[in-house]
C-alpha cells in the first residue's frame, strides 16, 4: 500500500480561535540586557495589553537566537510561566506563521487556552558576528570561511542571479525600500527616521554586489508578541481580535534550483488561497519577509500577486506605500524598523494584527479588511529554507 | 588575466607588521576530511555507496536516500561558475583586511553547488576547476579556478594566501653540503626565490659542488651548523626576520636496526641532528616565521621537513634511522599546531631511499635529489601540508591505508 501525501485530509478552519495583543518591546541598536530580559518585556506587554495575569498563560511558544543556552523550558522558570503547552520555535524569519498556526490547533483542540507568542533577541556589540559563525553546521563549514559576508553575500548571489534571469534593476528594488522608508516615518518605534530618496538608494556603498547599504537591514534588540486564544475568552476581555483565515508552511522546497529563485510558497499557493477563499486582489495589505528587498519580490511572485519574473514589472505597476495600490510592509519592515533577530519574522504579523484591529501605531491602511503576512528564514547554506504565510481578517 | 608578482620593496624596518590573523577555522569532524584531502592536494567529496550521488557539503546521511555509507572519493572537480558576488564588508577581521574578496557558486558537473572562493581568472557563467585548499587557518577550503590555465594565474592574490609560492621569497637551507640541499638551493633559485641563504657548518672544510652552489645569483651562503644551538641562533638574530620559508635538509642517515648497533651512540648522534635539530630549528626561527605570517605579498610561509617515509612505518633495515624520522614526524605535528596561529603551513615531504651515497646497497627505485627539490617546490605552490614524493613514498602510503599490519611484516622481511 503506498500512502499518498498528495491527498491530505481537507484544511479545517480555524474556527474559535482569534489572534490579539499585537506587542512590540521598542528596538535599541544595541544592548546590554540578556534575550531573557527582552522575553521578559514581551510578556509584560502581553499582560498589560490585555489584562491577564502571568498564571492565565497556558501556552508559551518561544523564538530566540540569542536565548542560549536556555530554550523555551528555560525561560518558563525564570519567567515564572506554568504552561501545559510549550513551544521553542528556532525558524528565524518564519517563526510568527509557525507559532501562529501551530498555536491555533492547540487551542482549537483544547490543549491550551491562551498562548503568548514571543520572538525577542539582544544584541551585544559583536553578538551578531557570533551568531553567523555557528549559525548551521552548513554555514560553519561550508559559508562562513569564504570571505564572512553573513547574509549579505548569500542574498548578493540570489540577487545577482535575479537580476540577471528576470530583468529586475536596482532601480525596482529601491522601490521596495523607498516605500517601506516612507511607511516607517510615521512609526515611532522604527529605528530609521530619516526619508529615503531613490537617489540614496542608488548611491549607497556596495556591501557585496549588487547589495548595497539600503539593501541590508540593521541588526538590532528587541521583541515582538501576540496572543493566539480561545475566541470567547479574547471577547470577554474586550479585546480586539483578529481571524485566521489561511496558513502554509514549507522547508527545504525546490532544493534542485541551482540558485534559490523561488521559496516554498510556491509549492503551496493554492493550498493557501483555497483554504482562504478568497483571491489575491482581496487582500488590503501585506507584510512580507524583507531581510532583503529581492526576497519580497519573489514573494509577491510566489504568493500569487503574479507571474514568476514578473517582480519587477508588479513593483514598477503599483505603488507600495500604506496608502498605495499594493501596500507593503506598512510599518516600516525590517529593513526600516531594524531586524531584532528572530523578532524580525514577527514585525510582520503583529503590524498586520495592528492593521485589522485598528490599533495602530503608524501608518494606516485605509478600511483594510484582509492582510497577508509571509514568512521567511534560515539561510543554513546557500538558501533560505523555511517559507510561510498566512492570511488574517478583520473579525466583526 | 592575473597580474605577476612585483619584486617586493624593501621593507621599512620602521613600520608596524602587520599581525596574523586568521579565517574562520572551525569545522564539523567529518568536514575535516576535506582537509585531509586538501592536505595532499586532491579534490574529493563524499559520494553515497547506496545511491551514488556526489554530496557536498559534508554530510552524515545522504539526502537522497539516507545512506550513511559516504566515503570520499576523488571527484571530477569542473564544473561552471553560476553567480558571483565581490564581498566588500565582512564581518571578520580576517576578511575585513583583505576585501574586496570574491566568491560565487559553482555548480559542479558531479551534481553538487558548492561555494566557493574565486581566483581572478574565473569568470561567472564559464567553465571553472575547482580546488581543494588549506586556507590560513589550516582548514580545506575550495576556490575556483579558471579551466585553463591562464599566465601568471599562480600570482593570483585569493590563491597566493592559500598557497606558499617561493617567488619573491626567502628561503632557508639548512645544509647545503649534502646533494638534497644543493639540489634545493638550485630548485629555489629557479622557481624564482629572492634569496636562498644555504646553511654551511665548518665553512673552511671543503665539500663537493661547493662552488656550483655558490656560483648560484641567488644563494647567500651562511654559518649554520643544526647540532650547535649557538651558531642556529646567531643566524636567527641576524637574518630570522628575513626568512619566509624554512627548509630543513640536514640529514643523517646510517643502516641497521635496534639490536645490531650494540650501543645508542649512533641513534644519540642521529637524534642530536634530526630530532634536536628540527626543535632547534624550529626554537630559533619559529617565532619570526608566526610573527610574519601576514607581512605582505612575501609573508611567512611554511617550515618544510623532508622526512623518510619510514616515519610512518618502521623499515627495520634502517631501523634506528625510522625511529628518529618517527620523531620527527611526531615533532612536526606539535609545530604544526604551534604555527598555525600565524598562517604559517608545515610541510612534511616524505619519501623513500635517495639515490645518495647512503643508499649504496639499497636497490632501486630510488629518488634523485633533483626530483624531490622540484617536488617540494611543487608542493608548497600547490599549498599542500604533506607530499609522497616517488614510488616507495607513494608505495608505502597506500599499504599502509590498506593493511598496516601487513606493511609491518613485510617491511622486516625487505
Amino acid at each position: 500500500m503506498t500512502v499518498s501525501t498528495r491527498q491530505p485530509y481537507a484544511r479545517q478552519p480555524y474556527d474559535r480561535v482569534v489572534v490579539c495583543a499585537p506587542v512590540t518591546v521598542p528596538y535599541v541598536r544595541f544592548s546590554t540586557e540578556s534575550a531573557a530580559w527582552w522575553i521578559g518585556r514581551a510578556l509584560h506587554g502581553l499582560l498589560t495589553q490585555s489584562g491577564l495575569r502571568l498564571a492565565d498563560l497556558d501556552g508559551f511558544a518561544l523564538s530566540s537566537f540569542t536565548a542560549g543556552p536556555d530554550t523555551a523550558i528555560g525561560l518558563t522558570q525564570h519567567l515564572g510561566l506554568c504552561p501545559r503547552w510549550l513551544d521553542h520555535i528556532p525558524l528565524g524569519g518564519a517563526s510568527a506563521v509557525v507559532a501562529l498556526r501551530r498555536a491555533a490547533r492547540a487551542v482549537q483542540a483544547g490543549d491550551a487556552s491562551i498562548v503568548a507568542c514571543v520572538a525577542a533577541d539582544t544584541n551585544h556589540v559583536d553578538s551578531f558576528r557570533k551568531t553567523l559563525a555557528s549559525f548551521s553546521r552548513f554555514a560553519q563549514d561550508a559559508v562562513y570561511p569564504y570571505g564572512s559576508g553573513g547574509p549579505n553575500a548569500s542574498f548578493a548571489l540570489i540577487t545577482r542571479n535575479y537580476m540577471k534571469q528576470f530583468g529586475a534593476t536596482r532601480e525596482d528594488f529601491g522601490k521596495i525600500c523607498v516605500a517601506e522608508r516612507d511607511n516607517a516615518l510615521a512609526n515611532p518605534l522604527a529605528l530609521m527616521k530619516q526619508k529615503l530618496t531613490l537617489d540614496a538608494y542608488l548611491a549607497a556603498r556596495p556591501i557585496a554586489d549588487p547589495i548595497h547599504l539600503f539593501d541590508c537591514v540593521m541588526p538590532c534588540a528587541g521583541a515582538e508578541a501576540f496572543l493566539v486564544c480561545r475566541e470567547d475568552i479574547a471577547r470577554s476581555l474586550g479585546l480586539k481580535v483578529v481571524r485566521i483565515l489561511a496558513t502554509i508552511e514549507r522547508h527545504n522546497a525546490f532544493p534542485d534550483d541551482p540558485v534559490q529563485i523561488r521559496g516554498g510558497w510556491a509549492m503551496d499557493v493554492d493550498d493557501l488561497w483555497s483554504m482562504a477563499g478568497v483571491a489575491p486582489d482581496a487582500i488590503d495589505f501585506i507584510q512580507t519577509y524583507d531581510d532583503y528587498p529581492v526576497i519580497s519580490m519573489m514573494q509577491f511572485e510566489d504568493l500569487g500577486f503574479c507571474k514568476k519574473g514578473e517582480g519587477p514589472d508588479f513593483v514598477r505597476g503599483h505603488t507600495l506605500t500604506h496608502d498605495g495600490s499594493f501596500p507593503h510592509n506598512t510599518s516600516g519592515g525590517q529593513l526600516s524598523v531594524g531586524q531584532a533577530g528572530a523578532a524580525g519574522g514577527f514585525l510582520g504579523l503583529v503590524e498586520a494584527v495592528r492593521q485589522l484591529t485598528g490599533e495602530t501605531i503608524g501608518a494606516v491602511v485605509p478600511d483594510a479588511q484582509r492582510g497577508l503576512v509571509s514568512g521567511f528564514g534560515m539561510i543554513n547554506y546557500d538558501r533560505g529554507l523555511s517559507s510561510c504565510a498566512a492570511i488574517l481578517a478583520r473579525s466583526a | 588575466m592575473s597580474k605577476p608578482l612585483s619584486r617586493p620593496k624593501r621593507k621599512n624596518p620602521l613600520q608596524r607588521t602587520r599581525l596574523p590573523l586568521l579565517p574562520h577555522g572551525q569545522r564539523s569532524r567529518k568536514a575535516h576530511c576535506l582537509t585531509a584531502a586538501a592536505a595532499e592536494g586532491r579534490f574529493m567529496l563524499q559520494v553515497c555507496d547506496d545511491c551514488s550521488h556526489t554530496l557536498y557539503p559534508v554530510r552524515d546521511a545522504c539526502p537522497h536516500c539516507l545512506g550513511i555509507n559516504l566515503p570520499f572519493r576523488d571527484v571530477r572537480p569542473d564544473g561552471r561558475l553560476v553567480v558571483e558576488t565581490t564581498v566588500r564588508i565582512s564581518t571578520d577581521p580576517y576578511f575585513r583586511e583583505r576585501t574586496p574578496w570574491r566568491v560565487g557558486t559553482v555548480q559542479l558537473d558531479a551534481g553538487p553547488l558548492v561555494i566557493a572562493h574565486l581566483h581572478g581568472d574565473a569568470v561567472e557563467g564559464e567553465r571553472v576547476r575547482l580546488s581543494l585548499k588549506l586556507d590560513k587557518s589550516g582548514a580545506a577550503v575550495m576556490i575556483a579556478l579558471p579551466a585553463v590555465e591562464t599566465p601568471d594565474m599562480q600570482a593570483d592574490p585569493i590563491l597566493r594566501e592559500m598557497t606558499c609560492d617561493p617567488q619573491f621569497r626567502r628561503v632557508l637551507i639548512t645544509d647545503g653540503r649534502t646533494a638534497v640541499g644543493q639540489a634545493m638551493a638550485k630548485a629555489f633559485c629557479e622557481a624564482g626565490a629572492s634569496i636562498v641563504f644555504v646553511g654551511i657548518a665548518n665553512a673552511w672544510k671543503p665539500y663537493p659542488g661547493m662552488d656550483q652552489l655558490a656560483a648560484l645569483e641567488q644563494v647567500e651562503i651562511v654559518p649554520l651548523d643544526v647540532t650547535d644551538s649557538q651558531s642556529i641562533a646567531d643566524l636567527a638574530a641576524q637574518n630570522g626576520g628575513r626568512i619566509d620559508i624554512v627548509i630543513n635538509t640536514a640529514e643523517h642517515v646510517r643502516a641497521g636496526g635496534i639490536i645490531g648497533r650494540g650501543s645508542v651512540i649512533e641513534a644519540r648522534e642521529e637524534m642530536d641532528v634530526r630530532y634536536f635539530g628540527l626543535m632547534r630549528m624550529a626554537q630559533s626561527f619559529g617565532p619570526a616565521l608566526r610573527f610574519r605570517g601576514a607581512d605582505g605579498q612575501s609573508s611567512a610561509a611554511a617550515f618544510v621537513n623532508l622526512l623518510s617515509v619510514h616515519a610512518l612505518m618502521n623499515w627495520p633495515s634502517f631501523g634506528a634511522h625510522s625511529a628518529t624520522e618517527a620523531a620527527c614526524l611526531s615533532a612536526a605535528q606539535c609545530l604544526r599546531a604551534e604555527l598555525r596561529p600565524g598562517g604559517v603551513k608545515v610541510l612534511n615531504v616524505f619519501f623513500g631511499p635517495l639515490e645518495t651515497e647512503w643508499f649504496q646497497t639499497v636497490p632501486p627505485p630510488k629518488l634523485a635529489p633533483s626530483l624531490l627539490a622540484k617536488a617540494v617546490v611543487q608542493a608548497l605552490r600547490q599549498g599542500l601540508e604533506d607530499a609522497f614524493v616517488g614510488d616507495i613514498a607513494q608505495d608505502i602510503r597506500e599499504r599502509l591505508a590498506a593493511n598496516p599490519k601487513a606493511l609491518e611484516r613485510e617491511l622486516g622481511d625487505a
